[in-house]
Protein backbone atom coordinates (compact mmCIF):
# COMPACT_ATOMS: atom_id res chain seq x y z
CA UNK A 1 0.00 0.00 0.00
CA UNK A 2 2.69 2.26 0.52
CA UNK A 3 4.84 1.21 -2.12
CA UNK A 4 5.12 4.39 -4.05
CA UNK A 5 6.99 6.07 -1.15
CA UNK A 6 9.00 3.48 -0.86
CA UNK A 7 9.86 4.09 -4.46
CA UNK A 8 9.88 7.43 -4.35
CA UNK A 9 12.54 7.27 -1.51
CA UNK A 10 14.42 4.90 -3.80
CA UNK A 11 14.29 7.27 -6.68
CA UNK A 12 15.83 9.85 -4.63
CA UNK A 13 18.34 8.04 -3.16
CA UNK A 14 19.42 6.74 -6.54
CA UNK A 15 19.30 9.99 -7.80
CA UNK A 16 21.47 11.65 -5.25
CA UNK A 17 24.18 8.62 -5.92
CA UNK A 18 24.35 8.73 -9.49
CA UNK A 19 25.10 12.48 -9.56
CA UNK A 20 28.16 12.17 -8.52
CA UNK A 21 28.83 10.41 -12.26
CA UNK A 22 28.57 12.11 -14.50
CA UNK A 23 26.41 11.38 -17.52
CA UNK A 24 25.51 7.86 -15.94
CA UNK A 25 22.73 6.20 -16.84
CA UNK A 26 20.88 4.07 -14.36
CA UNK A 27 20.71 -0.18 -15.53
CA UNK A 28 20.08 -1.71 -12.50
CA UNK A 29 18.83 -1.40 -8.57
CA UNK A 30 19.19 -4.23 -6.60
CA UNK A 31 16.92 -4.07 -3.59
CA UNK A 32 17.30 -6.51 -0.48
CA UNK A 33 13.72 -6.79 1.23
CA UNK A 34 13.23 -8.51 4.04
CA UNK A 35 10.24 -11.30 5.10
CA UNK A 36 8.81 -8.59 7.70
CA UNK A 37 9.83 -5.22 5.78
CA UNK A 38 6.05 -5.04 4.49
CA UNK A 39 6.36 -4.69 0.90
CA UNK A 40 4.86 -6.53 -2.00
CA UNK A 41 7.67 -7.50 -5.07
CA UNK A 42 4.65 -6.85 -7.99
CA UNK A 43 3.65 -3.80 -6.53
CA UNK A 44 7.17 -2.20 -6.28
CA UNK A 45 7.76 -2.99 -9.90
CA UNK A 46 4.23 -1.45 -10.85
CA UNK A 47 5.43 1.64 -9.19
CA UNK A 48 8.76 1.37 -10.39
CA UNK A 49 8.15 2.21 -13.74
CA UNK A 50 5.84 5.18 -12.85
CA UNK A 51 8.24 6.74 -10.56
CA UNK A 52 10.99 6.45 -12.58
CA UNK A 53 9.75 8.30 -15.67
CA UNK A 54 11.97 11.46 -16.17
CA UNK A 55 14.54 10.50 -14.33
CA UNK A 56 17.73 9.05 -14.31
CA UNK A 57 16.65 5.80 -13.39
CA UNK A 58 14.36 5.79 -16.18
CA UNK A 59 14.28 2.44 -18.16
CA UNK A 60 16.19 0.77 -15.38
CA UNK A 61 15.76 -2.74 -13.71
CA UNK A 62 14.51 -3.04 -10.38
CA UNK A 63 16.02 -6.51 -8.77
CA UNK A 64 14.69 -7.39 -5.79
CA UNK A 65 16.30 -9.98 -3.33
CA UNK A 66 13.78 -11.49 -0.41
CA UNK A 67 16.10 -12.33 2.32
CA UNK A 68 14.42 -14.32 5.51
CA UNK A 69 13.68 -14.05 8.94
CA UNK A 70 16.71 -15.24 10.81
CA UNK A 71 16.24 -15.08 15.26
CA UNK A 72 18.73 -15.82 17.40
CA UNK A 73 17.69 -18.96 20.01
CA UNK A 74 18.51 -18.67 23.07
CA UNK A 75 18.47 -22.45 23.91
CA UNK A 76 20.47 -23.49 20.80
CA UNK A 77 22.95 -20.68 21.33
CA UNK A 78 22.60 -19.83 17.41
CA UNK A 79 20.98 -17.68 14.52
CA UNK A 80 18.53 -19.49 12.99
CA UNK A 81 16.31 -19.33 10.07
CA UNK A 82 12.31 -19.28 9.98
CA UNK A 83 10.54 -20.60 7.21
CA UNK A 84 7.93 -18.45 7.10
CA UNK A 85 6.70 -15.26 9.64
CA UNK A 86 3.37 -17.57 11.48
CA UNK A 87 5.67 -18.80 14.21
CA UNK A 88 8.60 -17.07 16.17
CA UNK A 89 10.67 -20.63 17.44
CA UNK A 90 13.46 -22.10 16.55
CA UNK A 91 12.83 -24.79 13.91
CA UNK A 92 15.06 -27.00 15.77
CA UNK A 93 14.05 -26.84 19.25
CA UNK A 94 10.66 -25.24 18.84
CA UNK A 95 11.74 -22.91 21.72
CA UNK A 96 10.05 -19.31 21.15
CA UNK A 97 12.72 -16.55 19.77
CA UNK A 98 12.61 -13.17 21.61
CA UNK A 99 15.73 -11.78 19.33
CA UNK A 100 15.43 -10.39 15.30
CA UNK A 101 18.38 -10.69 13.81
CA UNK A 102 17.38 -10.70 10.25
CA UNK A 103 13.96 -9.27 7.88
CA UNK A 104 12.99 -5.91 8.29
CA UNK A 105 15.49 -5.34 6.18
CA UNK A 106 14.77 -2.74 2.91
CA UNK A 107 17.65 -1.51 1.79
CA UNK A 108 19.11 -0.54 -1.58
CA UNK A 109 22.07 -2.50 -1.94
CA UNK A 110 23.33 -1.74 -4.82
CA UNK A 111 23.78 0.25 -8.08
CA UNK A 112 24.37 -0.57 -11.66
CA UNK A 113 25.61 2.60 -13.82
CA UNK A 114 26.31 2.96 -17.32
CA UNK A 115 29.18 5.72 -17.14
CA UNK A 116 30.39 7.37 -20.34
CA UNK A 117 33.98 7.40 -20.65
CA UNK A 118 36.23 10.65 -20.65
CA UNK A 119 36.86 9.98 -24.63
CA UNK A 120 33.49 9.90 -25.24
CA UNK A 121 32.70 12.56 -23.48
CA UNK A 122 34.81 14.96 -25.04
CA UNK A 123 34.13 13.57 -28.45
CA UNK B 1 30.79 3.25 -21.80
CA UNK B 2 31.77 1.46 -19.03
CA UNK B 3 29.34 -0.14 -16.64
CA UNK B 4 30.26 -0.08 -12.70
CA UNK B 5 28.36 -1.13 -9.83
CA UNK B 6 28.07 0.91 -7.41
CA UNK B 7 27.55 -0.36 -3.33
CA UNK B 8 25.39 1.58 -2.07
CA UNK B 9 23.79 -0.60 1.23
CA UNK B 10 21.62 2.56 1.85
CA UNK B 11 18.07 2.04 3.89
CA UNK B 12 15.12 3.06 1.94
CA UNK B 13 13.44 4.94 5.07
CA UNK B 14 16.92 6.04 6.14
CA UNK B 15 15.74 9.40 6.04
CA UNK B 16 12.64 8.47 8.23
CA UNK B 17 15.01 6.41 10.83
CA UNK B 18 16.83 9.46 10.91
CA UNK B 19 14.37 12.00 12.45
CA UNK B 20 12.94 9.17 14.49
CA UNK B 21 15.91 8.78 16.45
CA UNK B 22 16.09 12.78 16.71
CA UNK B 23 12.70 12.57 18.08
CA UNK B 24 13.49 9.24 20.37
CA UNK B 25 16.35 11.36 21.45
CA UNK B 26 14.16 14.95 22.42
CA UNK B 27 11.53 12.59 24.04
CA UNK B 28 14.27 11.13 26.23
CA UNK B 29 15.69 14.52 26.90
CA UNK B 30 12.12 15.50 27.94
CA UNK B 31 11.18 12.67 30.00
CA UNK B 32 7.60 11.90 28.35
CA UNK B 33 7.11 8.21 27.27
CA UNK B 34 5.68 8.33 24.10
CA UNK B 35 3.52 5.80 22.69
CA UNK B 36 2.49 4.72 19.09
CA UNK B 37 -1.36 3.35 18.85
CA UNK B 38 -1.89 0.33 16.00
CA UNK B 39 -4.67 -0.99 14.91
CA UNK B 40 -7.23 -1.65 12.11
CA UNK B 41 -9.70 0.75 11.33
CA UNK B 42 -13.00 0.52 13.32
CA UNK B 43 -10.60 -1.65 16.68
CA UNK B 44 -11.77 1.04 18.94
CA UNK B 45 -7.82 3.18 19.30
CA UNK B 46 -9.98 6.63 20.29
CA UNK B 47 -12.30 4.93 22.02
CA UNK B 48 -9.44 2.95 23.97
CA UNK B 49 -7.70 6.19 24.06
CA UNK B 50 -10.30 8.73 25.05
CA UNK B 51 -10.72 6.45 28.74
CA UNK B 52 -6.83 6.28 29.10
CA UNK B 53 -6.58 10.25 28.81
CA UNK B 54 -9.31 10.78 30.71
CA UNK B 55 -8.09 8.77 34.08
CA UNK B 56 -4.66 9.68 33.59
CA UNK B 57 -5.84 13.03 33.87
CA UNK B 58 -7.86 12.29 36.69
CA UNK B 59 -4.67 10.46 38.48
CA UNK B 60 -3.22 13.88 37.90
CA UNK B 61 -0.39 12.83 34.91
CA UNK B 62 0.33 15.40 32.10
CA UNK B 63 -1.10 14.09 28.77
CA UNK B 64 -1.47 14.70 25.12
CA UNK B 65 -1.82 12.96 21.83
CA UNK B 66 -1.56 13.46 18.18
CA UNK B 67 -3.70 11.65 16.06
CA UNK B 68 -3.25 10.90 12.15
CA UNK B 69 -6.09 9.84 9.83
CA UNK B 70 -6.59 10.90 6.26
CA UNK B 71 -9.10 12.99 6.70
CA UNK B 72 -11.51 14.85 9.40
CA UNK B 73 -10.82 15.77 12.92
CA UNK B 74 -13.38 13.56 14.40
CA UNK B 75 -11.05 11.72 16.36
CA UNK B 76 -9.23 14.99 17.81
CA UNK B 77 -12.42 16.65 18.91
CA UNK B 78 -13.35 13.20 20.47
CA UNK B 79 -10.45 12.95 22.10
CA UNK B 80 -9.75 16.65 23.10
CA UNK B 81 -13.26 16.06 25.37
CA UNK B 82 -11.02 14.52 27.99
CA UNK B 83 -9.38 18.10 28.46
CA UNK B 84 -6.33 16.85 27.06
CA UNK B 85 -4.35 18.95 24.31
CA UNK B 86 -4.97 17.12 21.05
CA UNK B 87 -3.84 17.65 17.43
CA UNK B 88 -5.54 16.02 14.47
CA UNK B 89 -2.40 15.10 11.65
CA UNK B 90 -4.57 14.54 8.51
CA UNK B 91 -2.47 12.48 6.09
CA UNK B 92 -4.72 13.60 3.14
CA UNK B 93 -4.25 9.85 1.58
CA UNK B 94 -1.14 8.44 2.73
CA UNK B 95 -1.45 5.69 4.74
CA UNK B 96 0.68 6.15 7.73
CA UNK B 97 2.34 8.79 10.17
CA UNK B 98 5.76 9.20 9.21
CA UNK B 99 8.39 10.90 12.05
CA UNK B 100 8.16 14.02 9.45
CA UNK B 101 4.75 14.29 10.17
CA UNK B 102 5.22 14.03 13.61
CA UNK B 103 8.29 16.77 14.16
CA UNK B 104 6.40 19.60 12.17
CA UNK B 105 3.51 18.41 14.30
CA UNK B 106 5.09 18.90 17.90
CA UNK B 107 6.59 22.22 16.23
CA UNK B 108 4.09 25.07 16.86
CA UNK B 109 1.66 23.33 19.06
CA UNK B 110 -0.07 26.13 21.39
CA UNK B 111 0.41 25.31 25.03
CA UNK B 112 1.86 21.85 24.45
CA UNK B 113 6.03 21.61 25.00
CA UNK B 114 7.72 18.03 25.70
CA UNK B 115 9.01 18.85 28.99
CA UNK B 116 5.23 19.62 30.34
CA UNK B 117 4.28 16.20 29.30
CA UNK B 118 4.27 12.67 31.42
CA UNK B 119 3.17 10.61 28.31
CA UNK B 120 2.66 11.59 24.26
CA UNK B 121 -0.14 9.30 22.64
CA UNK B 122 -0.04 8.70 19.19
CA UNK B 123 -3.02 7.66 17.58
CA UNK B 124 -1.71 5.88 13.87
CA UNK B 125 -3.93 6.40 10.63
CA UNK B 126 -5.77 2.75 11.17
CA UNK B 127 -3.52 0.30 9.04
CA UNK B 128 -2.21 -2.78 9.92
CA UNK B 129 0.44 -2.93 7.16
CA UNK B 130 1.98 0.55 6.65
CA UNK B 131 2.47 2.18 9.95
CA UNK B 132 4.47 -1.14 10.83
CA UNK B 133 7.64 0.48 8.66
CA UNK B 134 7.95 3.69 10.23
CA UNK B 135 9.56 5.11 13.25
CA UNK B 136 7.91 8.04 14.96
CA UNK B 137 10.67 7.76 17.81
CA UNK B 138 8.17 5.62 20.07
CA UNK B 139 9.40 4.25 23.16
CA UNK B 140 6.15 1.34 23.07
CA UNK B 141 4.52 0.19 20.10
CA UNK B 142 0.66 -0.76 21.10
CA UNK B 143 -0.83 -3.13 18.64
CA UNK B 144 -4.71 -3.04 19.13
CA UNK B 145 -7.07 -6.18 18.18
CA UNK B 146 -10.41 -6.14 19.08
CA UNK B 147 -12.82 -9.14 19.55
CA UNK B 148 -14.73 -8.57 16.42
CA UNK B 149 -11.92 -9.29 13.79
CA UNK B 150 -11.00 -13.01 14.13
CA UNK B 151 -8.44 -14.74 16.13
CA UNK B 152 -5.82 -14.91 13.53
CA UNK B 153 -5.00 -11.15 12.75
CA UNK B 154 -1.75 -11.76 14.39
CA UNK B 155 -0.68 -14.46 11.78
CA UNK B 156 -2.39 -12.31 9.17
CA UNK B 157 -0.55 -9.24 9.38
CA UNK B 158 2.80 -10.36 11.35
CA UNK B 159 4.99 -7.57 10.59
CA UNK B 160 2.98 -5.07 12.83
CA UNK B 161 2.28 -7.17 15.54
CA UNK B 162 6.11 -8.72 15.54
CA UNK B 163 7.24 -4.86 15.97
CA UNK B 164 4.62 -4.48 18.60
CA UNK B 165 5.83 -4.05 22.57
CA UNK B 166 2.35 -4.84 23.57
CA UNK B 167 -0.77 -5.62 22.66
CA UNK B 168 -4.39 -4.88 23.70
CA UNK B 169 -7.55 -6.73 22.65
CA UNK B 170 -10.54 -4.51 22.89
CA UNK B 171 -14.24 -4.60 23.14
CA UNK B 172 -14.17 -7.62 25.63
CA UNK B 173 -17.38 -6.76 26.91
CA UNK B 174 -18.97 -8.38 23.66
CA UNK B 175 -16.37 -11.31 23.32
CA UNK B 176 -19.30 -13.86 23.86
CA UNK B 177 -21.66 -12.80 21.84
CA UNK B 178 -18.46 -12.40 19.07
CA UNK B 179 -17.86 -16.07 19.92
CA UNK B 180 -14.54 -14.76 20.21
CA UNK B 181 -11.98 -17.70 21.07
CA UNK B 182 -9.90 -16.06 23.76
CA UNK B 183 -7.49 -18.58 24.25
CA UNK B 184 -6.76 -19.06 20.38
CA UNK B 185 -6.08 -15.39 19.69
CA UNK B 186 -3.82 -15.44 22.88
CA UNK B 187 -1.59 -18.29 21.41
CA UNK B 188 -1.28 -16.57 17.84
CA UNK B 189 -0.42 -13.06 19.20
CA UNK B 190 2.73 -15.41 21.54
CA UNK B 191 3.55 -17.18 18.16
CA UNK B 192 4.22 -14.05 16.17
CA UNK B 193 5.85 -12.19 19.46
CA UNK B 194 6.33 -14.59 22.15
CA UNK B 195 6.36 -13.01 25.44
CA UNK B 196 4.59 -10.16 25.05
CA UNK B 197 2.25 -8.11 27.29
CA UNK B 198 -1.34 -8.63 25.93
CA UNK B 199 -4.23 -6.46 27.88
CA UNK B 200 -7.48 -7.42 27.63
CA UNK B 201 -10.26 -4.74 27.57
CA UNK B 202 -13.13 -3.08 27.42
CA UNK B 203 -12.99 1.02 27.42
CA UNK B 204 -16.85 0.86 27.64
CA UNK B 205 -17.00 -1.03 30.97
CA UNK B 206 -13.47 -0.42 32.34
CA UNK B 207 -12.41 -3.58 32.40
CA UNK B 208 -8.64 -4.48 32.18
CA UNK B 209 -7.76 -0.95 32.72
CA UNK B 210 -6.14 -0.29 35.63
CA UNK B 211 -3.60 -3.31 34.65
CA UNK B 212 -3.39 -1.04 31.83
CA UNK B 213 -2.50 2.25 33.79
CA UNK B 214 -0.10 0.29 35.98
CA UNK B 215 2.23 -0.98 33.38
CA UNK B 216 2.09 2.75 31.70
CA UNK B 217 3.32 3.55 35.40
CA UNK B 218 5.72 1.21 35.50
CA UNK B 219 7.04 1.99 31.74
CA UNK B 220 7.35 5.33 32.76
CA UNK B 221 9.65 4.91 36.03
CA UNK B 222 11.62 2.27 34.03
CA UNK B 223 13.08 5.20 31.83
CA UNK B 224 13.49 7.67 34.77
CA UNK B 225 11.18 10.18 33.41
Amino acid sequence: MHELSIVASIVDTVTESVAAYKGARVVEVRLRVGALASVVEDSLQFCFGIATEGTALEGSRLVVKMVPVVMWCSVCQAEVELDGVQSFRCPRCTEPCFDLRQGRELEIEAIEIDEMNEVEETV
Amino acid sequence: MTTRIVELRRGVLKKNDELAAGLRASYAAAGVLVLNLVSSPGTGKTAFLEWTLRELRTRGARVAALVGDLETDNDARRLAASGAPVRQINTHGICHLDAEMIGKHLDGWEGVTLGGLDYLFIENVGNLVCPSSYDLGEKIRVALLSVTEGEDKPLKYPTMFNSADAAVITKMDIAEPCGFDRELALRNINEIRPGMRIFETSAKKGTGMDEWLAYLDEERKERGA
